[in-house]
C-alpha cells in the first residue's frame, strides 16, 4: 500500500444518507476475478441513463464538470449493507483518497482503511458545514495530526482512528504483513488445548 | 467476573491484542465464495503462500449460478469464469468445494449450518455480510472484506476490534402468523438500519428460546441490517437437538464433551452490556417494507409514513428519495396493493421450515395468474427435502415455479431478476435500490406474507387468509 499523509483537494458532495454498498458498486460487476478498474462503474445506476455509460445523468454529481477532487463527502451512514470490498476498490480506482461522513458503517470501514482510501468521520454540524461550500472549496486532512480542515475558514475538526491503523496508513503497512509476521505466535496458540 | 456470551468465545479467541489497536482473533472456520475470494486467493499467490489451513476452509458457489439446468456449463461469461476461478483456486490450495453438481451445493449461510459445520462457541468468518447468521448457534460469526479473506488464508486470523455489546430481550408470546422475519423486521423498523452499528447483538428472552434454529437463524440473518457487525443467540437444548447427527457434527464420542463445552456458554446472569432493548413480543405484527432499506418498514396494516410530520430533514429527504424509487405515496396503506412477482428464498428465508410453512398455506390453492413466483431452496439438501416431503408437487400443484440452490434473485447478479418498475415481495433481506435487478422494487417480508401475495396478487394480511 502506498503511505497516505496529507490530502488537500477540492471534493466531491454527495448529500444523501444511508448509501449502501450496492450503490457505490451493483452487483453485476462483481463478476471480476481481479482488484481493477472498478471506478468507472462507480455509483453506476445514479450515473448514468438506463444503464448506459454513453447516457450520463446530467444531474449526479460524478457527472458534473464544475465538481472534482480526491474527497467524497457523503451523509451518515456511508457504506452500509453488503460486504463487497468492490466499494472501496471502485472508490480508490475512480480517484478519491478519503471519504468524510458523520457515519460509517463498521465492514465498510475496515474494507477502505485496508485499501488506503480513509474514512473521516466528522459531526453532523461540520457534515453541514462541509455541504454549504462552494465548488471551489478545498479541504486538507492531516492523518497525522487527524484534523481536517475547511482551508478558507479554518474551520477544523479532529477525527478519531485508532493508533495501530494510524501507523499502517502513514507507512503504508498492511493487515496482513502483520499477521504473516506472527505465525509463530498463531502456531503457539493453536497448540493450547 | 461475569461475563457474556459473546466475552466467553472472543476471549478464548484472542492470540493476541495489539496496544491502542486491534486484537488478532484467531478464526475456527472460514466459509468462502466465488465473489469475494478469488482477489484474495491472487494476493497469497502473489506473496509466495499457501493457504495456511485449507482444512478450516469451506468453499461453495452460490451468487452467481443459474438457478435452471446447473447440469449444464454456466452461459454468462463472467459468472462461469469466477465459478472456474473457484474451483482451480480450490483444487489448488486443497480446499473442500461444493460445488455445482454437488449434493451439498448451496448458499453459503444454509449450507454451513445444515452440514453441522456450524457449532457453538466458533469464530466463524465469510467475505459475506450475512454470515452473522451462524450466530443463531452461539458463535460469533462476521462478514468480512476481500483483503481480510487474504488475511485469513494466509494466517487463519483477523484484526479486529472489540465490537461493543448490545442485547435485545424479546419477552411475551408471538401472535399468531406472526413469525421470526416480522420479529427482525419490526427490531429494524424500530431502531433503524444503522441502529446497531458498531455493536454485537445477542438475542435472548422467552420468545427466541421458543423459536427453532431455522427461524432463530432468520434473525440472526439480518442483524446486519441494523449496522450491527454480528447477531448471536445462547446455544440450548434446541441448539444441540439440531446439530445431533449432522454430517460434520461431533460424532458419538466426543458429544458428551462437546456438549459439556456448548452449556457454558450463556451470558452470565451479572453480565453487562452496553445497551439493553426490551421487545414485547405480542405487540409485533405481520411487518413489510416500504422503502430501500430493511429499517424501512411497517405492520403489514399500517400506513406508509406522512413525510411532511418527520421532523429530522435527513431522515425526510431519505424517505421521500425512497418512495419515489418505489413509486408509493407517504401516508397510504400498503394493502391491496398489486405486486408482480413473489420471490421466496435467499439465505434468510430459504430452508425446508420456511418451505413447509409456505406449502401448509398454498395447499390446494392458486396463485393468481398476475404474479410470477419463484421458490428457490437454499440449497441442495433442502431442495431434496422439499421433494422427499412432497412438497414440490404442492408448488407446482398452486403454479409456482421451483428453481434449483443459489442465491437467484435475492440479488442482481445471477440471471434470476425482477424487471425495473415491477414490485417483487421477497423473503430475501435488501430492499436496496437495484439490489434485486436494476429498477426493481423489492418489499421484504415473511415468507407467510410473500406466499399470501402469490395466492391474492396483492399485498394482502395473511390473518385475513386463515
Ligand atoms: S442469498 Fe442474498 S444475502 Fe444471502 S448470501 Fe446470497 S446474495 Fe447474499
Amino acid at each position: 500500500m502506498t503511505p497516505l499523509k496529507k490530502i488537500n483537494s477540492r471534493f466531491v458532495p454527495l448529500p444523501m444518507e444511508n448509501v449502501d454498498t450496492d450503490q457505490i458498486i451493483p452487483a453485476r460487476f462483481l463478476k471480476a476475478t481481479t482488484r481493477d478498474g472498478f471506478g468507472k462503474n462507480l455509483f453506476r445506476d445514479w450515473r448514468y441513463e438506463n444503464n448506459d455509460d454513453t447516457k450520463p445523468k446530467k444531474d449526479f454529481v460524478l457527472n458534473k464538470s464544475d465538481y472534482s477532487g480526491e474527497v467524497l463527502i457523503a451523509g451518515k451512514n456511508f457504506g452500509c449493507g453488503s460486504s463487497r470490498e468492490h466499494a472501496a476498490w471502485a472508490l480508490q480506482d475512480y480517484g478519491f483518497k478519503a471519504v468524510v461522513s458523520s457515519f460509517f458503517a463498521d465492514i465498510f470501514k475496515n474494507n477502505a482503511l485496508n485499501n488506503g482510501v480513509l474514512p473521516v468521520k466528522v459531526s453532523d454540524d461540520f457534515l453541514v458545514k462541509l455541504f454549504a461550500l462552494g465548488n471551489e472549496a478545498t479541504i486538507s486532512i492531516d492523518i497525522d495530526k487527524q484534523t481536517i480542515t475547511i482551508d478558507a475558514t479554518g474551520a477544523q475538526e479532529i477525527f478519531d482512528i485508532n493508533v495501530y491503523k494510524k501507523t499502517c496508513l502513514l507507512n503504508g503497512y498492511d493487515d496482513i504483513d502483520y499477521l504473516i509476521n506472527n505465525r509463530q505466535a498463531i502456531e503457539a496458540f493453536e497448540r493450547i488445548p | 467476573m461475569a461475563k457474556t456470551l459473546f466475552d466467553k468465545i472472543w476471549d478464548k479467541h484472542v492470540v493476541q491484542k495489539i496496544e491502542e489497536g486491534p486484537s488478532v482473533l484467531y478464526i475456527d472456520k472460514h466459509f468462502i465464495h466465488e465473489v469475494t475470494s478469488p482477489q484474495a486467493f491472487n494476493g497469497i499467490e502473489k506473496r509466495g503462500l499457501k493457504v495456511f489451513r485449507p482444512q478450516q476452509v469451506v468453499a461453495t458457489a452460490d451468487h452467481n449460478v443459474p438457478t435452471l439446468n446447473q447440469h449444464l456449463p454456466i452461459k454468462d461469461e463472467l459468472s462461469r469464469l469466477q465459478v472456474e476461478q473457484l474451483i482451480e483456486n480450490c483444487k489448488k490450495h486443497n480446499i473442500e468445494l461444493y460445488g455445482l453438481g454437488h449434493p451439498f451445493q448451496g448458499i453459503v449461510h444454509v449450507i454451513g449450518p445444515e452440514l453441522g459445520i456450524t457449532q457453538p462457541g466458533m469464530t466463524i468468518v465469510c467475505g459475506d455480510s450475512h454470515t452473522s447468521t451462524h450466530g443463531a448457534f452461539g458463535a460469533i460469526a462476521f462478514g468480512i472484506g476481500t483483503s481480510e479473506v487474504e488475511m485469513v488464508f494466509a494466517s487463519q486470523c483477523v484484526l479486529q476490534t472489540k465490537p461493543k455489546l448490545m442485547r435485545i430481550n424479546i419477552e411475551g408470546e408471538l401472535p399468531n402468523s406472526v413469525v421470526s422475519k416480522d420479529i427482525i423486521l419490526y427490531i429494524i423498523s424500530k431502531i433503524t438500519s444503522s441502529g446497531a452499528t458498531g455493536y454485537f447483538v445477542e438475542y435472548a428472552g422467552a420468545a427466541i428460546r421458543s423459536l427453532s434454529m431455522e427461524a432463530r437463524m432468520t434473525i440472526c440473518n439480518m442483524s446486519i441490517e441494523m449496522g450491527a457487525r454480528g447477531g448471536m443467540i445462547a446455544p440450548d437444548d434446541t441448539t444441540f437437538a439440531y446439530i445431533k447427527g449432522r454430517q460434520f457434527a461431533p460424532g458419538e464420542k466426543q458429544w458428551e464433551q462437546k456438549l459439556n463445552e456448548w452449556k457454558q456458554l450463556y451470558s452470565d446472569v451479572d453480565s453487562v452490556f452496553d445497551i439493553e432493548i426490551n421487545i414485547n413480543a405480542s405487540e409485533i405484527e405481520p411487518m413489510i417494507t416500504y422503502g430501500t432499506n430493511p429499517g424501512l418498514g411497517i405492520a403489514i396494516n399500517g400506513l406508509i409514513p406522512v413525510t411532511d410530520t418527520i421532523p429530522d430533514e435527513g431522515e425526510r429527504k431519505n424517505i421521500i428519495k425512497a418512495l419515489q424509487y418505489m413509486g408509493l405515496e407517504s401516508g397510504k396503506p400498503l394493502l391491496g396493493m398489486p405486486v408482480q412477482h413473489v420471490f421466496i428464498g435467499s439465505c434468510t428465508n430459504s430452508r425446508i421450515e420456511d418451505l413447509r410453512l409456505v406449502a401448509a398455506l398454498v395447499k390446494g390453492r392458486q396463485k393468481n395468474k398476475n404474479v410470477q413466483v419463484m421458490i428457490v431452496p437454499g440449497s441442495q439438501q433442502v431442495a431434496k427435502q422439499v421433494h422427499a416431503e412432497g412438497l414440490d408437487k404442492i408448488f407446482i400443484e398452486a403454479g409456482f415455479e421451483i428453481r434449483q440452490a443459489g442465491c437467484s434473485a435475492c440479488l442482481g447478479m445471477n440471471e434470476d431478476k425482477i424487471p425495473a418498475g415491477e414490485y417483487c415481495i421477497s423473503t430475501s433481506n435488501r430492499n436496496f435500490e437495484g439490489r434485486q435487478g436494476a429498477g426493481a422494487r423489492t418489499l421484504l417480508a415473511s415468507p407467510l406474507t410473500a406466499a399470501a401475495a402469490a395466492i391474492t396478487g396483492v399485498v394482502t394480511d395473511i390473518r385475513e387468509l386463515i
